[in-house]
């Protein structure tokens, strides 16, 4: 209930006619506060991207997040978890997206996303009010501004314009896949199946620079050559979908 | 008919009718695989999967269900059941390799073919040889694999895993479990030191004024900072260890009274568990192509230094700075699937990349790890960059060090077994 009213107080001259008196000064409390959930969404943004012209990334783009059922965004291969839970009739609703948020893999045990969760009941109201601009009032989507790209590190424009070998991709893959499996199935390891490449070859790029904190990633994309990434890249894009 | 006669080592008179050569089968080459583990369940279905049925591949293991070595120590610590361990060859078999479960009793690299204990010869322009470890004879005065039920090793996953848990979960109360750790090179180097963690994690809960003490010939040991702090803060007291400053390289056991005798001093085992030194599994020795316990290899293609036709993989190679492990066993027959395939179909070879990472569990959500990278030089397979966990790392991190094991888990059993 306490989610509920949370959601509706984003519109907060309704938020009174639905809550129980008695839980009304409860929740006037946690209401969400877009500004810091823009902050918070930070912690989000590598895989997901909202706002004016966002697109799929690693995570599907989340306009019209609110009321969308699971495993649904146009152009995006779901993990089979999400995408049954939409076919079992899975609608996001603040509920069901403030227990996700909380611990993805409780709601939705075999998803991909890799997210240990908000833990804070503050940051998710806040990041879920922040989100909900961007599906209660579409026609203020394009007035919004896009979501600011997380630049882990600064790739030239040689860089990112590599067109990967995915025959020589598939080769280094087998190195990839003594643990993260080629179904895209998370099971403590993260998926990188059907990545958009740009995000394959950042992410791969920050580990190398020892900008991402995992010891066994960082040394697995320190001795891969630019031209090893891209045909990383190239490679894992085209699997699973 | 010419054999040579060292290097086909029929295991009995009756056998030596299989050595005539088969006929080979028009146009494809072949592929045999003997044994059906780490390196060899992963080398057969690369080698299929990738060639996209140009090549024909068999491979030979007697067991219909294997249980993985890597892990087992978790059961010991009551965080797996022994199902989970298990797997059979199904999706080898729809991945298009041939499966046979017999065992591989000669090899003649001359006619290049492998004869069957079930009758029959298996021909093959690449052959290659994943046995894992056997036990050097002698080893511990006192203890043979006659003696594995009553002081099992425990060292090859399945029925002796089973075996030794059984025996934790029967020890009396205040009794005294006994491990010799085995010397270098040994198969999984935290191995012994994971199960002593997970030992006492059974024991603390069931059998709290239990002992356990290892005797080892070994100076030091794996990842020993790092067990050695876990042990302190988890089972304070309940561990001791004999070093050679101890005797722990003078010890010999006694299976029917189920003592052990360290440099003269007898210990009263309730459970013994006799790691012994190891040796590379009984088909390299068959094949000739050991040299000392194990069989040298070249890191670029990982073919045997005996014979450029035959191939070794895991334990039973020595190859270098790779530690013996299943993850090494994985990686090297990656690098030997390409090879294989760039030798009988012409399909193009990269540059040799091998990787490892070992995880160790200490306690409930307390995991560690050790990894390093390698590459293949004319003399070795050659470390490149590493790295091990801290002392002192916070419960956050070894939490999910531990999940990320038994991801990789459920990552590498899928890559190797389909």
């Amino acid at each position: 209930m306490r989610g509920i009213a949370t959601y509706l107080g984003a519109a907060a001259v309704f938020a009174a006619a639905f809550v129980h008196q008695a839980q009304a000064e409860e929740v006037a409390a946690p209401l969400g506060d877009p500004a810091r959930g823009e902050k918070v969404f930070r912690k989000c943004a590598g895989c997901h991207a909202v706002g004016a012209e966002a697109a799929n990334k690693v995570g599907p783009q989340l306009n019209g997040l609110f009321g969308r059922t699971a495993g649904t965004a146009p152009d995006f291969t779901y993990s089979d978890g999400l995408a049954r839970e939409g076919r079992n009739g899975l609608v996001w609703d603040y509920d069901h997206l403030d227990a996700y948020l909380e611990n993805p893999k409780a709601l939705v045990s075999d998803t991909r996303m890799n997210f240990r969760g908000l833990k804070d009941a503050q940051d998710r109201h806040d990041v879920l009010a922040y989100l909900r601009q961007f599906s209660d009032n579409p026609r203020d989507i394009p007035e919004a501004e896009p979501t600011a790209l997380s630049k882990e590190v600064d790739l030239s424009a040689e860089v990112l314009a590599i067109v990967g070998d995915p025959a020589y991709g598939e080769y280094l893959s087998s190195e990839c896949s003594t643990c993260h499996q080629r179904n895209g199935s998370d099971q403590g390891i993260p998926s990188i199946t059907g990545w958009p490449t740009e995000d394959f070859v950042v992410a791969m790029h920050a580990y190398k620079a020892k900008v991402r904190p995992h010891p066994v990633m960082q040394m697995m994309a320190g001795r891969l050559s630019d031209e090893e990434i891209a045909a990383l890249a190239a490679y894992f894009a085209e699997l699973g979908h | 008919m010419k054999l040579n006669r060292r290097s086909f080592i029929a295991a009995g008179a009756a056998t030596a009718g299989f050595a005539a050569p088969m006929l080979r089968a028009a146009g494809k080459p072949r592929v045999v695989v003997i044994g059906g583990g780490a390196g060899g369940a992963t080398v057969a279905r690369y080698v299929a999967k990738d060639s996209k049925g140009a090549i024909d591949v068999t491979l030979i293991e007697p067991t219909r269900h294997y249980y993985t070595c890597f892990f087992s120590n978790l059961y010991l610590g009551g965080f797996r059941d022994i199902e989970s361990l298990g797997y059979s060859y199904g999706k080898l078999a729809s991945g298009g390799v041939n499966v046979v479960h017999d065992w591989a009793i000669g090899i003649d690299r001359d006619a290049k073919t492998v004869a069957l204990a079930g009758g029959g010869t298996v021909p093959y322009d690449r052959l290659v040889l994943a046995p894992g470890i056997d036990f050097v004879e002698g080893a511990v005065p006192g203890w043979s694999v006659a003696a594995q039920n009553k002081m099992p090793h425990a060292y090859k996953g399945g029925s002796q895993t089973e075996l030794l848990k059984a025996q934790i979960d029967a020890m009396p109360q205040g009794g005294t479990y006994v491990m010799v750790a085995p010397p270098n090179p040994y198969r999984c180097p935290p191995g012994p030191y994971e199960r002593i963690s997970m030992v006492a994690h059974t024991l603390k809960a069931n059998n709290p004024t239990a002992k356990i003490i290892i005797v080892d010939p070994k100076e030091k040991f794996s990842k020993q900072a790092l067990f050695e702090e876990g042990w302190d803060t988890h089972y304070s007291g309940m561990i001791e260890r004999l070093g050679p400053d101890f005797g722990g390289d003078k010890v010999e056991v006694n299976p029917d009274d189920m003592t052990v005798n360290v440099d003269g001093e007898i210990i009263k085992a309730d459970v013994c568990n006799v790691i012994p030194a190891m040796k590379a599994g009984r088909v390299c020795d068959m094949a000739g192509v050991n040299d000392g316990n194990w069989a040298p290899v070249n890191g670029h293609t990982m073919q045997s230094r005996m014979d450029e036709n035959i191939h070794v993989l895991g334990d039973a190679c020595a190859q270098g700075d790779m530690p013996k492990s299943g993850f090494s066993a994985n990686s090297q027959a990656k690098v030997a699937a390409m090879a294989i395939r760039g030798a009988l179909t012409g399909s193009k070879v990269f540059p040799a990349k091998f990787s490892n990472t070992c995880w160790s569990l200490i306690d409930a959500d307390d995991g560690v790890k050790v990894g390093a990278t390698y590459e293949a030089t004319d003399e070795k397979i050659a470390k490149v960059d590493g790295f091990i966990s801290q002392t002192g790392e916070d419960a956050t991190l070894r939490k999910a060090t531990y999940e990320e094991s038994v991801g990789w888990y459920a990552g590498i059993t899928a890559d190797i077994f389909g």
